[in-house]
C-alpha cells in the first residue's frame, strides 16, 4: 500500500481529533456528586488534621499559646473552619460505611444507591447539627 | 493527571442556526455538537428547530429527519432503532444514552446531543471506538476451556449456573456506561472502564470458562480494576438496565476471596 500520509484526513489522524466534551456537559446526578464530595471531604479532613495538631501542641505548651488557639477557633473564621470540617467528618463517616457495604457486593442496584445516598445526606446533617448544638449548649451552659 | 479542560481545538463555538418550518405549532430546538475533519476548524453547536409534529417520537427520529430534509451531511451510527445494536449511544441531555430509545417528550427544553463523552471524535456525533475495541480484546472474550465437550453435545450448564450469566449476556457495548465514568475519563489510557470490566466478569461468571485463574489474575491491577472508585454513573446511566457496578463489585469480591 501507498504511503499517503501526508494526504490523510483529519479523521484518521488521531492527534487532530478533538476531545468530545465531558464534564462540561455531563449532568450533575447525586452518584457523581456524592462521589466526588467524598474526596473533597477527605481532602478537608487531612487539612482540619492539621488544625487539630496545632490545638493539641498548644494545649502541651504554654497557656497564652493554648489561649491564642482557642481565640482563633472562636473567631467566626475559626467557626466557620470546625463547622466545615465537622460537616466533612460526619459525611466522610457516613458515606465511608456506604462504601464498605458497596464493597461487600451488597446494595449496588440503583435504587440502594439512592436510598442509601439520600440517607448518608440526612444523616451526616443531622450528626452535624447534633454536635453542634450539643456543643454550644456545653459552650453557654 | 486528569485533564479537567478541554483541548484548545476540542472547544466548541457557536455554529449555525436553522428555525423550523412557518406554521410549525409544536417546536423543539435540537443543539447538536457537529466537527468536521475537512477544515481544520474547532467544533461547533449547531441548531435546528424542528416541528414535532411531523417527526417522530424518538430522538433518534429527529436526527434522522435533520439528515434527510435539513442537513445532508449531520453524521451519526444508527442500525437497528430498537436498542438492540447499541450504534445511536451518545449524551442527550447531560446523559448518555440511546438515541433510539430516548423519547423527545421526556426532555424538557432544548434537546442538547453530543457524541459520548472524553472520546476522540471521528465526526460530528460519532466517536473513536478503537481504543475500547482493544480494551475489549484484551479480556479475551470468548470461552476458553482445556476439557473437550462431551462428543454428541455443547458443554452442560446447568439451570443455575446459566441464571449466573443474567444481567451480563444482555450487554451491547454502546459504551453509554464506560464513557460516563469519570474514572475513565481520567484514566481511560489504562482503567478498563465498566463495559469492558462487566465483560470480563460475563466470562468469569460462566461455569463452562476454565480460565478464570487467568482471568483474575490479568485483573488484580491498580489501574485496569482499581480504578473503579463506585461512583455509580454506569449502572445510572445503562440504558439497557444492567449494572456494570456490580459486576465490578463481584470481580473485586472474586479478587479478596481467592487470597
Amino acid at each position: 500500500m501507498a504511503d499517503n500520509k501526508t494526504s490523510q484526513p483529519a479523521a484518521l489522524t488521531p492527534a487532530l481529533r478533538p476531545l468530545s466534551p465531558h464534564l462540561q456537559i455531563y449532568r450533575w446526578q447525586l452518584t457523581s456528586v456524592m462521589s466526588i464530595l467524598h474526596r473533597a471531604s477527605g481532602i478537608a479532613l487531612s487539612a482540619g488534621g492539621v488544625l487539630l495538631v496545632w490545638w493539641l501542641v498548644a494545649a502541651a505548651s504554654v497557656p497564652e499559646a493554648y489561649n491564642a488557639v482557642q481565640n482563633f477557633l472562636g473567631s467566626w473564621l475559626g467557626v466557620l473552619l470546625l463547622l466545615g470540617w465537622s460537616a466533612a467528618l460526619f459525611y466522610h463517616l457516613c458515606n465511608g460505611i456506604r462504601h464498605l457495604v458497596w464493597d461487600t457486593g451488597h446494595a449496588l442496584d440503583l435504587r440502594s444507591t439512592y436510598v442509601g445516598g439520600w440517607a448518608v445526606v440526612g444523616a451526616s446533617t443531622v450528626l452535624t447539627a447534633i454536635a453542634w448544638v450539643a456543643g454550644i449548649w456545653h459552650w453557654v451552659g | 493527571m486528569a485533564e479537567f479542560t478541554l483541548p484548545a481545538n476540542s472547544k466548541p463555538g457557536v455554529g449555525k442556526t436553522v428555525p423550523a418550518p412557518p406554521g410549525a405549532k409544536r417546536v423543539r430546538q435540537f443543539r447538536i455538537y457537529r466537527w468536521s475533519p475537512d477544515d481544520g476548524k474547532n467544533p461547533v453547536i449547531d441548531s435546528f428547530w424542528l416541528d414535532l409534529d411531523q417527526c417522530g417520537p424518538m430522538v433518534l427520529d429527529a436526527l434522522i429527519k435533520i439528515k434527510n430534509e435539513i442537513d445532508t451531511t449531520l453524521t451519526f451510527r444508527r442500525s437497528c432503532r430498537e436498542g438492540i445494536c447499541g450504534s445511536c449511544a451518545m449524551n442527550i441531555d447531560g446523559v448518555n444514552t440511546l438515541a433510539c430509545l430516548k423519547a423527545i417528550e421526556d426532555i424538557r427544553g432544548p434537546v442538547r446531543i453530543y457524541p459520548l463523552p472524553h472520546m476522540p471524535v471521528v465526526k460530528d456525533l460519532v466517536p473513536d471506538l478503537s481504543h475500547v475495541y482493544a480494551q475489549y480484546r484484551s479480556v479475551r472474550p470468548w470461552l476458553q476451556s482445556e476439557s473437550p465437550p462431551p462428543p454428541d453435545r455443547e458443554y452442560p450448564q446447568s439451570v443455575e449456573e446459566r441464571d449466573q450469566l443474567d444481567g451480563l449476556w444482555e450487554c451491547i457495548l454502546c459504551f453509554c456506561c464506560s464513557t460516563a465514568c469519570p474514572s475513565y475519563w481520567w484514566n481511560g489510557d489504562r482503567y478498563l472502564g465498566p463495559a469492558i470490566l462487566l465483560q470480563a466478569y460475563r466470562w468469569i461468571a460462566d461455569s463452562r470458562d476454565e480460565a478464570t485463574g487467568e482471568r483474575l489474575d490479568a485483573l488484580e491491577d491498580p489501574f485496569r480494576l482499581y480504578r473503579c472508585h463506585t461512583i455509580m454513573n454506569c449502572t445510572r446511566t445503562c440504558p439497557k438496565g444492567l449494572n456494570p457496578a456490580k459486576a465490578i463489585a463481584e470481580i473485586k469480591k472474586l479478587l479478596v476471596l481467592r487470597r
